[in-house]
């Protein structure tokens, strides 16, 4: 219980654009300000066409909701703070990391490659080191996957490096 | 009797029992294993559902649905980890009873409580369904936008964490709803030029994004958890003695499950934390709550698995998800073509009947394989993270891409992982996203159709009884959790 406390008085005592409240409601509310200046670049349409209200109106609302619940969960975080998250660990990044070379190696050269480089790359760095497994996560399901998808669903998979050999 | 006999139609079909089968014992897989789920586990296998018929494609569903609501129980007796959320109220009496060398004891109440809860709720969702649909005859837009609204605010008020944000995460869905070409006027919007979000944003990258790929990031951060496993001989049934303690219990939690079940909030893991302190209100021994009561097993067992049926109630009888699973169901009914709603009771009993029969064999099915294979079943918690994730991975990956062959749909699952990651970090649900992008269609058309009926007025609104009700409703849901927080003050 002491900790807890600890902890969120350890998160009051930053200054506040370090604190997460903060950097919270500045994302939500950049975004969301973004979203709705687009939203002014929108196509109208002539009254005779037009159902009720204008397309950009709906979305509007929604945007102004949003950031008016935004500016609530703001003000409200200086009477409760939130609770302090711990620090994420390295595993994590390097799945973000992971996920980042899946987009380039599957736009670039294939997408069964990005699978396997994905699986090999998350699997070893959340700790596994057996030949074997790697050897599975990496080669064998994603190649149990392709099968599976290929012939009984009919799926026709991006063409890629290693796609080719396999269509021509 | 026709019904009856409509309700009987999966026991007849070999494909469908067979689909049974296969749903009921994936369930089980996914509801064992912690941060899978049934929620998750149905997203990823919706894209399969497509080579399926409709029929078949909701019956797999559901039987993920009620397998894998029971199957949480499993990993929370042995190893005091919910394997689904539902089950959480579980771990505290299951996992000290199993401590003390009764793990059989302890499975044993929680799957036949889970199966009486279950059957319970489905006999609750053949009457109460075909009633509110009816009801729902009665409906224009007008009511439709009050009750869509009446749906997301009660998700906000008794959903996970604070109302508020569940509203931001709602309004959000809602919002992503409204990317592509406006469904009356067809002008772009949120497109910024790419040609493959004018079609919009499909359910699928975001569910499976959302849920099983923010879960993959979840798990990173969770390498390493250690689990302490309570060994298992065989699943015992309950004594005579232990029914009679608990008998009541369970009646009380399925009434319980399958009343919140029906209302719009995050039905299994509330119903079983009410059902569990009920039964705990109700008991003449609440000093053995959290030391292994079985009392305490059968009110949360009870009252999680009793959700299921009520949640497909408002899902099936008004096309509004009553939890995160049913907006699943509601996704795939979607992408097959068919429309939940006061019509398909008319025009298709067979259909719906189907699928009430194949919730009640799935609920026996589960009964069979929890009570013989749950020693199986435990040991799928031994499968290690590093080489579950990237498979479960691969399968997202290539589930996505099936569905349009197009890999903008894989990125957007990533984003959609990734932010639902952070959503979930900083006390975002992201369930009312999902719920919020399947009603967004629903919510604004039916607010423009009604704004062309009252000619622009808006407080005509409040001349309509019926909307009237629901915007009152949606008031007071959202003032519960300010009544409660001030009541738990005093």
């Amino acid at each position: 219980m002491n900790n807890v406390r600890d902890k969120k008085r350890a998160n009051k005592s930053l200054p506040f654009f370090f604190r997460t409240e903060f950097k919270v409601f500045f994302t939500i509310i950049l975004v969301s300000t973004i979203l709705l200046i687009s939203t002014f670049s929108f196509d109208t349409v002539p009254p005779i066409l037009n159902r009720g209200i204008q397309p950009a109106t709906f979305p509007k609302g929604l945007l102004v909701i949003i950031i008016v619940l935004t500016s609530i969960i703001y003000y409200l975080s200086f009477k409760k703070p939130w609770k302090k998250e711990k620090n994420l660990p390295k595993p994590f990044f390097l799945t973000i990391l992971s996920f980042i070379i899946f987009i380039i190696i599957s736009k670039t050269l294939d997408f069964f490659l990005a699978i396997s480089v994905l699986s090999v790359f998350v699997s070893y760095h959340w700790g596994e080191r057996r030949i074997f497994y790697l050897l599975l996560v990496s080669i064998i399901f994603p190649l149990v996957v392709f099968i599976f998808f290929e012939m009984i669903l009919g799926l026709r998979f991006p063409p890629g490096i290693i796609t080719n050999i396999y269509y021509y | 009797m026709d019904n009856l006999i409509l309700m009987m139609a999966p026991l007849f079909s070999s494909k469908l029992l067979l689909v049974l089968l296969f749903g009921t014992l994936f369930g089980l897989v996914l509801g064992v294993l912690p941060g899978l789920g049934p929620t998750t586990g149905g997203a990823l296998i919706l894209p399969f559902t497509m080579t399926l018929d409709p029929l078949s494609a909701v019956v797999l569903l559901t039987s993920i649905y009620c397998a894998g609501t029971y199957g949480g129980a499993i990993t929370a007796v042995l190893i005091n980890t919910p394997g689904t959320p539902a089950a959480a109220a579980t771990c505290l009496d299951g996992y000290p009873l199993a401590q003390k060398g009764e793990a059989g004891r302890a499975l044993g109440m929680a799957t036949v409580s889970s199966t009486v809860g279950g059957i319970f709720s489905v006999i609750v969702l053949v009457f109460f369904a075909p009633i509110l649909a009816n009801l729902a005859y009665e409906f224009g837009q007008p009511e439709y936008f009050a009750l869509a609204i009446f749906g997301l605010t009660m998700l906000a008020s008794i959903g996970d964490g604070s109302p508020i944000k569940n509203l931001i995460a709602g309004a959000f869905g809602i919002l992503i709803s409204t990317v592509g070409k406006d469904f009356m006027t067809s002008i772009d919007r949120f497109t910024y030029g790419i040609n493959e979000l004018s079609v919009g944003i499909g359910f699928i990258p975001v569910v499976v994004g959302l849920f099983a790929i923010s879960e993959m990031l979840t798990q990173s951060t969770l390498l390493e958890q250690v689990f302490k496993r309570v060994a298992l001989k065989a699943v015992k049934l309950p004594t005579k003695e232990d029914y009679k303690k608990t008998w009541k219990t369970i009646l009380r939690s399925s009434g319980i499950g399958s009343f919140i079940g029906v209302l719009p909030a995050e039905g299994g893991t509330v119903a079983s934390l009410i059902g569990y302190s009920e039964a705990k209100r109700f008991s003449k021994n609440p000093e053995e709550f959290g030391k292994g009561s079985v009392e305490g097993i059968a009110g949360a067992e009870a009252a999680n698995n009793a959700a299921t049926g009520g949640a497909m109630v408002p899902t099936l009888a008004l096309g509004i998800p009553g939890s995160a699973t049913t907006a699943v169901i509601l996704t795939g009914l979607i992408i097959h073509g068919v429309r939940p709603g006061p019509d398909l009771f008319r025009e298709q009993p067979d259909f719906l009947y189907g699928i009430f029969g194949a919730m009640l064999i799935a609920n026996i099915l589960f009964f069979i394989f929890g009570f013989f294979g749950a020693k199986i079943f435990a040991r799928i918690t031994l499968v290690p993270n590093k080489i579950l994730w990237p498979m479960i991975f691969a399968v997202s990956v290539c589930g996505t891409y099936s569905l349009s062959q197009s890999i903008i749909d894989v990125w957007i699952m990533l984003f959609f992982g990734v932010l639902g990651f952070f959503m979930r970090r900083y006390g975002f649900s992201v369930v009312p996203v999902i719920i919020g992008l399947i009603l967004g269609e629903l919510v604004e058309g039916t607010l423009r159709q009604s704004i062309v009926i009252f000619d622009g007025n808006w407080l005509m609104f409040l001349t309509r009884p019926i909307a009237l009700t629901f915007f009152i409703l949606s008031l007071i849901a959202l003032a519960f959790p300010l009544i409660r927080s001030k009541k738990f003050k005093k």
